[in-house]
């Protein structure tokens, strides 16, 4: 095609235009110094009180999935609550990211209430290790040094729990090493916040907190 | 999917759910309204079965119109259907049902209502429901299950249709027992409905259909915690008020929610009163109407280069209802760029979901459109900006030539509608090149006129959306207004078979292909980013589709030139039925302005070679 034939519309060519100066981030926002904002990407516990319905937890995680959210762990148990179940996320995103996942899992209708826990949670994770047994007096003397137990000791393997946080189990992962780990499986992170704090925001204090009653409403 | 004779889905041919109706039980709580319509004389909420509460409970929650297909595990609720007041729709494929229920929707403000059996007839569904999902449509899909102890052993015609359209509904439901999937289906219809609209969807295993039941559906909630407040907060209110104050370039973009919102009348006061600049995004075609001097139609890939123009340069967006879709964004880095955001939605995942919001005032579009209306003290100063505007229609006119030595241009042809009919015309499209030229050169000045599929852009959505659009229109008592549906010759072949339907209701829609045997699109896209190679996209082996819509029993008509588009446009609105003008277009002509794929608004080409 030839520029003076083709066919089109009439005005200014693009580069004849005027264009703003302005420009955005890839996360839509304006790049000025009162907004610029690159955010780096940072590890969030994401608490969800949800019902315990059929097809709940493939609701969250076909959602993780479909929005591509990056996800460390996620860990689902039931509440004192008969109904009610909560459901432990690690994420590793953007603030905006985190945002986004909170808004998305609350869209769920069998969320009831969700969102960061707040740095200062409890977390803990459980993690069963098999390593060879042919040296049980330092797997146990290891074990012991990160409060582990064994479950399950035999001629060849020895199994050994571990609970802990993240920088716990780390190291008692480096740790173990050197016997040789044949078999790892761990939970995922799971968190409460401290105190009086409710551990999914707007969670309303004893909706999974009445021990040992069942909800009635 | 209908022809069970030959393909028999039935596989417990014993039932007979409707042989042991129970005498009304709880006539305090009957609806009145539906009393009159039971052949019967029996209050609406006696029922005996599972299936029959189903439908109690729809016409408890006001549905009157069911689109859908017959087959094996839906017919106890079809057999429930029989003698009860909502009108149903046996469409020629479930997936035009899914798009007529959609369209019916769209037109009417009320959830559209779909059926189909379990397997097949529940996936040919999926591409209607996804295309509401994405359009944020309101629409009730109830599918047929097989009964639930063969559930999860694959049987005949079993599909995990919960599974499937999970990431496509709002929400879905699996009915677990006779006594309360009534009360299940009338809150997945009140549930598509409330705060942002969208598709739901509840399979029903036959068992729990057949069962017996005389648990009566309650009145049709929503979830709890799932109909957001209308209000934004007053402080996030004052903050944005203050900012659009402040902006010497303050341009509104009014989205699809605008319309769902019914917020049309809100948002002409609030820029009409402010004088505030309108563009509109592409669902958005309606809330404001396009020959007002306020309008620049809308922005985006295909949009007007003076929308365009205004978005790139605009220092307060007011953007209300829209999700920042990429084909009206662009590349997010040249997005109004200079613009701060106010973000109106009813979903606070869209706030700052693509475009980061400045202002994010969560709430229903019309009232918080009032409440900025109410906040703004003083007028921003922008008469430079309206002229700077105007100046801009000047400058990049919506026009195409029409030279005597090429074929029929379509843009003619979408003008030539335009010009025979009245404001409340309705129109449905496909998806393409014609989709384009429809919204461009049509002047569209009321909401619900304009039905397309926008986000999944589903070629074939025009001829079952035109049939759901005539029924809505004419259940609204809307009989005289025309409906027009713009075709592709790819788009209309997809779903052609539903003429079938419109001929046996006799619907009177015009059915305008703009047939220039090409997938249009496709053919632009190849000659501009794929060195003119036509791969797959020659339809040089498109049928007659005159004598095709005259073999289903519709009026057919071929054009080829400019002097016959203006007797064959009347000829076919004049018809009492439908009609197919099949004309024959200039196969080269390219949709513009263009903005390419990723690019800056403000950079749309005016002709190929600038792209």
């Amino acid at each position: 095609m030839s520029g003076e034939e083709a066919a089109g519309m009439p005005g200014p060519a693009p580069d004849e235009r005027p264009q703003p100066e302005g420009r955005r981030n890839l996360e839509g926002h304006r790049i000025d110094p009162v907004v610029e904002a690159e955010h780096d990407s940072r590890r969030a516990v994401i608490s969800a009180l949800v019902e315990d319905e059929p097809g709940v937890l493939a609701r969250v995680s076909g959602l993780v999935s479909r929005r591509q959210f990056n996800i460390e762990s996620l860990t689902v148990g039931p509440t004192t609550v008969e109904g009610h179940s909560r459901i432990t996320m690690v994420v590793e995103e953007t603030d905006p990211g985190i945002d986004q996942i909170e808004k998305q899992m609350a869209k769920l209708k069998p969320v009831i209430s969700v969102g960061e826990v707040s740095g200062s949670a409890v977390t803990s994770e459980l993690v069963l290790l098999k390593v060879h047994g042919e040296e049980p007096d330092k797997v146990h003397a290891v074990s012991e040094m990160y409060d582990g137990q064994t479950l399950d000791a035999g001629p060849e393997t020895i199994t050994v729990q571990l609970t802990g946080d993240e920088s716990k189990i780390d190291d008692a992962i480096d740790a173990f090493d050197q016997f040789g780990i044949i078999e790892i499986a761990r939970t995922g992170q799971t968190a409460l916040a401290r105190g009086n704090i409710p551990t999914a925001p707007g969670e309303k204090p004893g909706t999974a907190g009445e021990p040992t009653t069942p909800n009635t409403q | 999917m209908s022809d069970s004779a030959a393909h028999p889905r039935e596989d417990d041919p014993d039932a007979d759910p409707a042989s042991d109706r129970a005498d009304a039980d709880d006539p305090g709580t009957a609806d009145p309204t539906g009393e009159e319509n039971r052949p019967d004389g029996e209050t609406p909420t006696a029922v005996s079965t599972g299936a029959e509460s189903v439908v109690a409970a729809l016409e408890a929650a006001g549905a009157e119109t069911a689109f859908g297909v017959q087959g094996g595990a839906i017919m106890p609720v079809y057999d429930a259907l029989y003698g009860s007041s909502i009108h149903h729709l046996t469409m020629a494929h479930e997936q035009g049902a899914a798009h007529a229920a959609d369209a019916y929707g769209v037109v009417s403000g009320e959830p559209g209502l779909c059926l189909a059996t379990s397997g097949p007839g529940a996936t040919n569904l999926v591409t209607g429901i996804a295309d509401a999902d994405m359009d944020s449509d309101a629409m009730l899909a109830l599918t047929g299950q097989v009964p639930t102890e063969f559930v999860g052993n694959d049987a005949f015609q079993e599909t995990d249709t919960v599974g499937v359209t999970r990431p496509i509904t709002k929400h879905n439901y699996f009915a677990g027992d006779a006594d309360s999937v009534g009360d299940v289906v009338g809150e997945a219809f009140e549930l598509s409905r409330v705060g942002r609209p969208g598709p739901t969807l509840v399979d029903l295993p036959k068992d729990v259909t057949l069962d017996d039941t005389e648990e009566s559906p309650g009145p049709a909630e929503a979830p709890a915690g799932t109909d957001p407040n209308p209000r934004a907060r007053e402080d996030a209110v004052a903050a944005a008020a203050r900012a659009i104050e402040e902006a010497d370039r303050p341009l509104c973009l009014f989205g699809g929610g605008v319309i769902k919102g019914e917020a049309s009348d809100a948002a002409r006061k609030f820029a009409r009163t402010h004088e505030i600049p309108v563009t509109t995004t592409m669902p958005g075609i309606g809330s404001f109407p396009e020959d007002d001097e306020l309008s620049l139609s809308w922005a985006g890939m295909h949009g007007t280069g003076y929308a365009n123009m205004a978005i790139t340069h605009t220092d307060c967006l007011i953007a209300v209802g829209t999700r920042f879709d990429d084909r009206l964004t662009g590349g997010i880095d040249t997005f109004a760029p200079e613009a701060e955001v106010v973000h109106v939605d009813i979903d606070p995942a869209e706030i700052s979901k693509n475009v980061y919001a400045d202002y994010p005032l969560v709430g229903d579009a019309g009232t918080v459109l009032e409440q900025l209306l109410d906040a703004i003290v003083e007028e921003p100063d922008a008469d430079e900006w309206r002229e700077q505007c105007q100046e801009w229609k000047e400058t990049y006119p919506m026009t195409y030539a029409t030279p005597d030595d090429e074929p029929l241009k379509p843009q003619f042809v979408v003008e030539a509608f335009d010009e025979a009919t009245d404001d409340d015309t309705i129109v449905t499209t496909g998806v393409g090149q014609h989709q384009m030229w429809a919204s461009q050169f049509w002047t569209y000045t009321e909401p619900r006129t304009w039905v397309s599929s926008h986000g999944l852009g589903t070629m074939g959505y025009g001829v079952p959306a035109a049939i759901g659009a005539r029924v809505a229109a004419d259940a609204m008592g809307d009989t005289d207004r025309d409906v027009v549906c713009f075709d592709g010759d790819g788009s209309f072949l997809m779903t052609m078979q539903e003429l079938s339907v419109a001929v046996r209701e006799d619907l009177d829609v015009t059915f305008a292909v703009l047939n220039n045997e090409y997938i249009g699109m496709v053919r632009q896209w190849q000659d501009a980013f794929f060195e003119g190679r036509h791969m797959a996209s020659d339809y040089n082996w498109m049928p007659e589709f005159d004598k095709l819509a005259e073999a289903f029993g519709a009026l057919g008509i071929r054009v080829d030139g400019y002097d016959e588009v203006a007797p064959a446009v009347e000829e076919a609105l004049e018809y009492d039925g439908p009609a197919v003008i099949d004309f024959h277009v200039d196969p080269e002509e390219n949709v513009l302005p263009m903005v390419p794929s990723g690019g800056a608004n403000g950079r749309f080409a005016l002709t190929e070679d600038q792209l």
